[in-house]
């Protein structure tokens, strides 16, 4: 009877265990300390917060190992070091977007979106930082030449990965052919794509004529980088496909071609849409290639089929290096980041339309 | 609505590896016949023979005769979708495709092959074979939700309501309870003793009772050693099989004394 009412001993499993707040303690300390010591050496915020985090792994480690004990500590540094790994992982991502839309963010005005940089001279750019107007002179044709020259990149690349891609999971036995393949797939992969923009610039020489750019060069040689990574992403979700769904259609007495069009590449869509979409965002930031296959453009061209064409890396990469007044570069500079912003626009977006893409086809679970 | 399933001097390589040995047996429209046995025997690689499924696997052949009422599966210029069409399969796990609806899961045999068929007649089998799968009072309420959301149990039924849907002759079924639990092995079971009024039903099951229960005859499949062909050693009335066999390790292995 008087056990019921006796209050409970501790449990023998219980150790001595740190409060909640020694662990905002330990940081207020080491920031301290992190302080102090970069203050020796002429302070500065970077030195401080390396110091700082220094200071809190082995103040906290060191706090845990005398309170907790050893496993407590060990499981305290692990979790430290595996935050730091996360924050020294994420911070150039986000420094990158920040510069970016804070240096781009400024020159995004209607004017750089609809207008070309036809016409404008060095004279134009003096007088607008003479007279501080807003900066002339756009992106329109190097934002058109973009998503042209990705488009027919694309139009190129997915029907040969795709249907390379299924060769390889549906109908090949491992011969020689399907080795040869997944080997040269491989071996593109590794490409330099300057390498690549010189062969399609060499191939489109042999049979129209030497010095033949047009954005279409370009489209192949893009087309060149993509498709090993269309073929890899599109072979793996295939290869995800359980056997049991192929031979469910088989045992129905559906043909093999109608059993990958409509059972197979179905289940693998979401997976096939996101491949196809890593394989755009990798070539839509390339420069080396196109300058050699497209030459550079400063009005609109709507013909990938003639002339030469811009495209946001190449424009980009010409308004730094010849910016066009010699003598006031900034409104180059500020084309060249507001053109930079509205590249990882397009990436995001892209992104986006393929989750959107998995997510219409993905298999239904519940509704 | 159902034909008889005549297997002659059958013999089953995996490229040179010989599977199953000299098979001779005749499988009886309008009947059940359970294949029983040991793991590895061979009786589910010699099931898919039937219905030219074995060949789907690299370097898979056979020799012999397959006669469905006199037709042999394995002539030359024999088209194998057209013997899958009329030979329909069930499988060891319910495997309902998941991007389809429970409708069109049903439905997939028709569709797959893009045959045109109205909405009405389309109505019509659906119910038909769901009903034929004791699965239309389950269902019926939602047929246009995934078929990836049923029970176990359902999703088997379900993949047998597909498979009476392009009404074949015969249908095979491999171990098709042994992923379910025993209330939804009685319904399948259950469903078995009702197909054989239509169709000729074989089935492969690791479960004596269940081959006593559900068949009119039964063949047992044994292996001498392993990386030796399976052979059949007794094929007869499932009550002499179980009761009066006339083989030594039969018996040793329908009273469990063997493996």
């Amino acid at each position: 009877m008087s056990n019921a009412t006796m209050t409970r001993r501790p449990s023998q499993f219980t150790k001595n265990k740190l409060p909640k707040w020694s662990i905002w303690a330990v940081l207020a300390g080491a920031l301290i300390l992190g302080a102090a010591v970069s203050a020796l050496l002429g302070f500065s915020p970077i030195t401080m917060a390396i110091f700082a985090a220094v200071f809190f792994v082995v103040g906290g480690t060191g706090v845990s190992a005398a309170v907790e004990g050893g496993r407590k500590a060990r499981d305290r540094l692990a979790t430290y070091l595996v935050y730091g790994a996360f924050i020294v992982a994420v911070l150039p991502l986000i420094s990158v977007i920040w510069t970016v839309l804070e240096r781009g963010m400024p020159g995004l005005t209607y004017n750089f979106l609809f207008r070309s940089m036809n016409g404008l001279t060095g004279a134009i750019d003096n007088q607008t930082v003479i007279d501080g107007t807003p900066v002339l002179g756009g992106a329109y044709h190097a934002i058109l030449g973009t998503l042209q020259i990705t488009l027919w990149a694309t139009i190129i690349s997915v029907p040969v990965g795709l249907l390379a891609a299924i060769y390889l999971v549906e109908y090949s036995t491992g011969g020689p052919l399907s080795r040869a393949i997944t080997f040269f797939v491989d071996v593109m992969t590794g490409i330099p794509s300057i390498v690549a923009g010189l062969f399609a610039a060499a191939l489109f020489g042999l049979i129209f004529g030497p010095g033949t750019r047009t954005g279409f060069v370009a489209a192949a040689a893009l087309s060149v980088l993509m498709i090993p990574v269309v073929v890899r992403a599109t072979e793996e979700m295939l290869k995800i496909v359980p056997n049991e769904l192929r031979e469910a259609s088989f045992a129905l007495g559906v043909r093999k071609w109608r059993t990958i069009t409509k059972v197979v590449i179905p289940t693998a869509i979401s997976g096939i849409a996101s491949g196809v979409t890593l394989a755009i965002a990798r070539v839509i930031g390339e420069t080396a290639p196109i300058l050699v296959t497209a030459g550079f453009a400063r009005g609109i061209n709507l013909d990938v089929f003639s002339g030469w064409m811009s495209t946001l890396p190449t424009y980009i990469y010409y308004q730094i290096i010849t910016p066009t007044s010699p003598t006031s570069t900034d409104p180059s500079t500020q084309r060249a980041w507001a053109a930079a912003l509205i590249l990882i626009i397009l990436v995001m977006l892209l992104n986006l339309v393929a989750r959107l893409i998995a997510r219409m086809f993905a298999p239904k679970t519940s509704r | 609505m159902s034909k008889r399933i005549d297997v002659k001097d059958l013999n089953v390589y995996y490229s040179k590896f010989l599977a199953v040995e000299d098979v001779n047996v005749t499988i009886e429209a309008r009947s059940v016949t359970a294949f029983i046995g040991p793991s590895g025997c061979g009786k589910s690689t010699f099931l898919r023979t039937l219905n030219r499924m074995h060949e789907v696997i690299p370097g898979a052949r056979v020799e012999g005769e397959v006669l469905l009422d006199g037709d042999d599966l394995y002539d030359d210029g024999v088209d194998p979708v057209h013997v899958r069409s009329q030979i329909g399969m069930v499988f060891q796990r319910p495997n309902p495709f998941p991007t389809m609806s429970i409708r069109d899961n049903v439905l997939a045999g028709v569709k797959l092959n893009s045959k045109r068929i109205s909405k009405s007649d389309a109505d019509a089998l659906v119910e038909k074979s769901l009903r034929g799968a004791n699965l239309w009072n389950e269902v019926k309420d939602r047929l246009a939700r995934p078929g990836s959301g049923l029970s176990g149990g359902q999703q088997q039924r379900l993949c047998i309501a597909r498979a009476i849907a392009v009404s074949p002759e015969v249908i095979l079924m491999d171990e098709p309870c042994s992923a379910l639990d025993p209330i939804s092995t009685l319904a399948i079971e259950d469903l078995i003793n009702e197909l054989k009024n239509d169709y000729t039903v074989a089935i492969v099951t690791h479960n004596m009772q269940q081959a006593a229960r559900v068949s009119d005859k039964t063949a047992f499949f044994n292996i001498a050693a392993t990386g030796k062909p399976g052979k059949l050693i007794e094929f007869g009335p499932t009550t002499d099989i179980f009761n009066n066999p006339k083989e030594k390790s039969t018996e040793d292995y329908v009273s469990g004394r063997f493996g």
